[in-house]
């Protein structure tokens, strides 16, 4: 599998290493009442589907970057990629 | 002559040269472009193996990789090599090979009593046998199934050859050399587009090197030699001859074998014998030919009974008659190519047999003329001899003749080859008009030329590759620079759907590896296993190393019939890769043995060796473990030396392998406070901090320490086990947690080299060693840190201890750590300066109730090794809220205590578990383990440290501890895990 790295260009997946789903979003600092229910959901529940998902990869015998990878998990397919720090600059 | 079966022109065999080689201890020769099986085959000999299952003598079948039968073991020693097949096997001066699963000989074997029982090997025997009892099938089943069926064996050697792996990236990737290969490659190497081509055999051409054709006005092996010099001579194009693509991975990658040397005795000096191709293709072109199938009849595993394409190959490329009188069974035209390829040859033609009532004359008038008989309509029914004999066959109306024949070349219809489409998941699709499966709708960067889609006739095979390199260059936008194609005519091609003939009752084989029968088939669908998956897998049908290239659509065919459907719904199977077996050592290539993994070495890593240490590795690191000197015969001797000298005067260790990061920003403080359970933002310059990090699900990541260089620079120092995961951890937490953090942050744990100077006379050491620095508790207090220059060198001295000793760190960059430990032991002797290693280590951090790996083993919590106390309440951190649960908060979960053998002198080894004294030795009563245990010279006793159930609230007591494995049990004493100086005087002296 192949991954198109936005700054290394396309780059043998065995470069990157694969974290999971990106969607969860980490709770935010103190989030106070309802926060370890908040956590738990974070860290362990995730969807699994077939087909489209987006997932962080880290680039990690490259650039080290971070990045939201679009990948069919049926295919393999691998649509796109974004750094995973929205919106800035890598 | 090479044989009394060569014949006396033809072929693409160096006449001039004769090659000497042996085959089951007889010798043989034969020419340079012969295989072991065309050699042999010259030399009359017509059995070379036994099959899987019943040991039936076999001879060849194919003249390709295709070849189920005729698998032997090539060379002899260490690099035998069993299952190989003679079909493939290029011949070289001296070769050597035996056949395989017979005993005592090939002409005479034992277990071919296994035959006699045939009636009771059916498919599913041995589920249906060996049920019961299950024990049995460890000790008795197993073990005398596998000898009696099988395969080669292994050497048991280490192979002594090695592999190469190589990458290649192009735009256009075309598998297989044959006509429509070449036609391809020259179009799009012409066109200007990076071309690979590779092709398994060492020649490329595919069929026109077998058969008699024009093409271009030229002889058929001279157009595809042309074709060959002139892709060779393109530097966008890379011929790859000798390579099997065997894979289609994801993203266009594909896998490929070279046989670099195999045609070789032995390799050349510095040659690899095979190269694993990783080829990446924007667009691919399967030129991969068709595979000629066999029909199911009675005998039709006799040696001597051949695929018709394998005949013509025999007689056309290698100058071999593959018999003396033969017979041709056909459901197709190309069978009668074969007939006049046997006549050209000379060799005596007995009768065509062509399942069709009707055949073309242009096909069936020169064999005529030639005086054979000619059967249309008519099927064989059953083949006898070992080797062949006889051939019975019949005609239309049902007349029986006996035919005097030692070859019976068949052709039922060919299978296009088209494995690769199937590995990332396309279903080849039935087609009517060529009686087989081919490529459906396969994915956009892949298309089937020639034969692979089905073509057969030479000039359509020549306009399908052409357009299939079209089709290629306009996904890729580039411009097509075109030659006219060469001219070739088309010779009758029609097939029909015949898998099989006669009464198919005795022994009538679809898989002749695996030895799966027509009876096994029609076994399976009386027992319900009607879907294709599950006949391959109730029968094994397909499943042999030859991955059932020749029987899978027969058998198939037969489900087919047998269940009333027709082949488009029955459907079949996808392949998996390898298309031909690859032998582990080529996807292990040079990572064996030292080179198993990279090999990382520190700045002094020379000098340590040169004083005799013995390395330990440490992840990919090798560390000093200890330093011997003279007189030392135990490595406790060392230790316990080295250990003393550093308490007692001063020690040196190498710490360059502990992960390093540099941290740059204004908010590096902020980023710190979220990853440690610490505060590090009110840090100031020129201080250093011990901290621990947890992972979000509340459990110990990795510890170390941090110091501020600059307001906004800071230096991380991380386990050496752990460098990569905390980089990881805090490229995570920077740039997807919280990206709007002014920080960023590099590994720089290769760029500094480290040396932790350690014992009561360290200051006085390096008060020597660093005249211009000031040292003093003052200038330099423990936990504070300095910059500073040595010969001319960028340096830091950090006032920091593992050991428990009044101790400094002090790095260089890299290139000048070498310089600075020859330095320091140039200034050292006069204060008895002494290398101490990762042992010695290890035993001072024991004595100091220190933490390391192996208490941060991903099951501790902060509080479980009594840190608790440091995480901060007043901010929030990775992990804090996972810390919280209630597991995690349970007093009685095990905590970091100390351990004393009761006697004080009984050995505690770590691993061993923890019991209350007088507690049965079983899982329920378990109270914890010992993590960490050494002699400590300092107390004079064994000590250990050990997570404990309650441990905090424990000391004092006696408890077992029990290891059943290594030892028998010992009492020891639960006490506080700092076993050295808790107060810590010494290190702020």
């Amino acid at each position: 599998m192949r991954i198109p790295c936005p700054f290394c260009g396309s780059r043998d997946s065995r470069e990157f290493v694969f974290r999971g789903d990106a969607a969860p979003a980490r709770p935010a600092l103190d989030a106070g009442e309802g926060e370890a229910d908040a956590m738990f959901d974070y860290l362990y529940l995730r969807d699994n589907p077939a087909g489209h998902f987006e997932e962080l990869w880290y680039h990690a015998q490259g650039c080290r970057n971070w990045l939201r990878v679009r990948r069919d998990t049926v295919t393999h397919a691998v649509a796109g990629a974004t750094f995973a720090r929205a919106g800035q600059a890598a | 002559m090479t044989g009394p079966h060569r014949l006396g022109t033809g072929g693409l065999v160096d006449r001039t040269r004769t090659l000497s080689f042996r085959f089951d201890g007889k010798a043989y020769t034969g020419h340079p472009g012969d295989t072991l099986a065309s050699a042999l085959l010259a030399n009359g000999v017509r059995v070379f193996a036994r099959s899987f299952k019943y040991h039936r003598p076999r001879g060849v079948l194919t003249a390709g990789s295709e070849e189920p039968n005729a698998l032997v073991t090539l060379r002899t020693g260490a690099r035998a090599e069993p299952n190989t097949r003679a079909t493939t096997i290029e011949l070289f001066d001296g070769l050597e090979a035996v056949s395989q699963n017979r005993w005592p000989s090939l002409a005479f074997d034992v277990m071919a009593v296994n035959q006699l029982f045939a009636p009771l090997f059916v498919a599913g025997f041995y589920y249906k046998t060996f049920m019961w009892p299950a024990k049995a099938w460890e000790k008795l089943y197993e073990p005398v199934i596998r000898r009696a069926a099988g395969l080669g064996a292994l050497s048991g050697q280490e192979d002594p050859d090695h592999y190469d792996h190589a990458h290649a990236f192009c735009d256009v990737l075309v598998v297989g050399g044959g006509p429509a290969g070449l036609i391809a490659a020259l179009d799009a190497g012409r066109s200007g587009l990076r071309v690979v081509i590779a092709d398994e055999g060492p020649l490329l051409g595919g069929r026109l090197l077998s058969e008699r054709v024009i093409v271009g006005g030229h002889q058929g092996t001279e157009w595809a030699a042309a074709a060959s010099a002139e892709l060779a001579a393109m530097a966008n194009v890379q011929v790859l001859p000798r390579t099997t693509v065997f894979g289609r991975f994801e993203a266009g990658e594909y896998g490929a074998i070279e046989q670099v040397a195999d045609h070789l005795p032995v390799p050349l000096p510095g040659q690899p014998r095979q190269r694993l191709w990783k080829v990446v293709a924007a667009h691919t072109i399967l030129a991969t030919g068709a595979t000629e199938r066999p029909i199911v009849f009675d005998g039709n595993d006799r040696p001597g009974v051949m695929l018709a394409s394998a005949v013509s190959t025999y007689c056309n490329r290698y100058g071999v008659a593959p018999g003396r009188r033969a017979v041709v069974f056909t459901s197709g035209d190309s069978g009668w190519q074969t007939a006049a390829d046997l006549i050209a040859a000379g060799v005596t033609l007995v009768a065509v047999i062509d399942t069709r009532n009707a055949v073309p004359e242009v096909l069936a008038a020169p064999v005529r003329a030639a005086g054979v008989t000619v059967i249309t309509g008519g099927q064989v029914i059953a083949a006898s001899g070992s080797p062949l004999s006889r051939v019975i066959a019949c005609d239309a109306g049902e007349n029986r003749v006996s035919l005097d024949a030692d070859l019976l070349a068949v052709a039922g219809g060919w299978n296009p080859q088209v494995a690769l489409a199937t590995h990332i998941g396309h279903k080849p699709v039935w087609r009517d008009a060529i009686a087989a499966y081919a490529l459906g709708d396969p994915p956009a960067d892949v298309m089937a030329a020639g034969a692979a889609d089905g073509i057969y006739g030479l000039a359509g095979i020549l306009a399908s590759a052409r357009a299939a390199a079209q089709v290629a260059m306009a996904a890729l936008g580039h411009d097509a620079v075109l030659a006219p194609l060469p001219r070739a005519d088309d010779v009758p091609h029609a097939v029909s759907a015949v898998w099989a003939s006669g009464p198919c009752k005795a022994k009538a084989f679809v898989d002749f590896q695996h030895d799966v029968t027509a009876d096994d088939v029609t076994l399976a669908v009386r027992e319900g296993f009607t879907s294709v998956e599950h006949l391959k897998r109730y029968t094994t049908l397909g499943m042999a190393t030859d991955q059932g290239r020749v029987s899978q659509v027969n058998g198939h065919g037969l489900l087919a019939a047998a269940t009333g459907r027709a082949l488009a719904e029955t459907g079949t199977i996808r392949a998996r890769p390898p298309v031909v077996p690859v032998a582990i050592g080529a996807f292990a290539g040079h990572h064996r043995g030292r080179a198993f993994r990279p090999i990382r070495h520190t700045a002094s890593h020379d000098w340590a060796a040169q004083r005799g240490a013995v390395f330990v590795d440490a992840g990919q690191w090798q560390r000093a473990q200890w330093y011997p000197v003279a007189g030392e015969t135990h490595w406790r001797q060392s230790v316990d030396r080295e250990v003393n000298a550093t308490r007692n005067g001063v020690g040196l260790c190498d710490v360059s392998t502990l992960g390093k990061i540099e941290l740059i920003g204004a908010d590096v403080g902020t980023l710190l406070d979220r990853l440690y359970i610490n505060g590090f933002s009110a840090l100031p310059v020129g201080r250093v901090r011990y901290g621990v990090m947890l992972r979000e699900d509340g459990l110990v990541m990795d510890d170390g320490t941090v110091t501020r260089i600059a307001p906004d620079r800071w230096f991380m120092t991380t386990t050496t086990a752990n460098a990569a995961r905390v980089m990881q951890h805090i490229d995570f937490a920077r740039q997807v947690l919280w990206p709007t953090l002014d920080v960023l942050a590099v590994s720089v744990t290769e760029q500094w080299a480290t040396y932790s100077i350690a014992g009561p006379r360290a200051r006085d050491l390096l008060t020597v060693a660093l005249p211009d620095v000031d040292l003093s508790n003052d200038a330099l207090p423990y936990m504070g840190a300095i910059t500073l220059r040595w010969r001319g060198h960028a340096a830091r001295l950090y006032r920091v201890s593992f050991s428990g000793e009044l101790s400094y760190e002090l790095s260089v960059p890299a290139h000048a750590g070498a310089a600075l430990v020859e330095h320091l032991f140039g200034v050292g002797a006069a204060f008895g300066l002494t290398a101490y290693g990762t042992e010695a280590l290890g035993v001072m951090r024991i004595e100091k109730g220190h933490p390391a790996g192996n208490e941060l083993n991903g099951w501790t919590t902060a509080t479980d090794l009594g840190l608790g106390r440091m995480a901060s309440k007043k901010k929030d951190f990775v992990g804090r809220v996972s810390a919280l649960r209630p597991a995690l908060v349970d007093p009685a979960r095990p905590r970091l205590v100390g351990l004393m053998p009761a006697d004080g002198t009984a050995t505690i080894r770590a691993g061993a578990h923890l019991l209350r004294v007088g507690a049965a030795p079983v899982a329920v009563n378990d109270q914890g383990y010992v993590t960490s245990a050494c002699y400590s010279p300092t107390l004079g006793q064994p000590i250990a440290l050990a997570l404990l159930a309650n441990g905090a609230d424990r000391h004092g007591e006696t408890v077992v501890v029990h290891d059943p494995v290594r030892g028998a049990d010992v009492l020891a004493v639960v006490c506080d895990p700092v076993f050295f100086d808790p107060a810590g005087e010494r290190l702020r002296g």
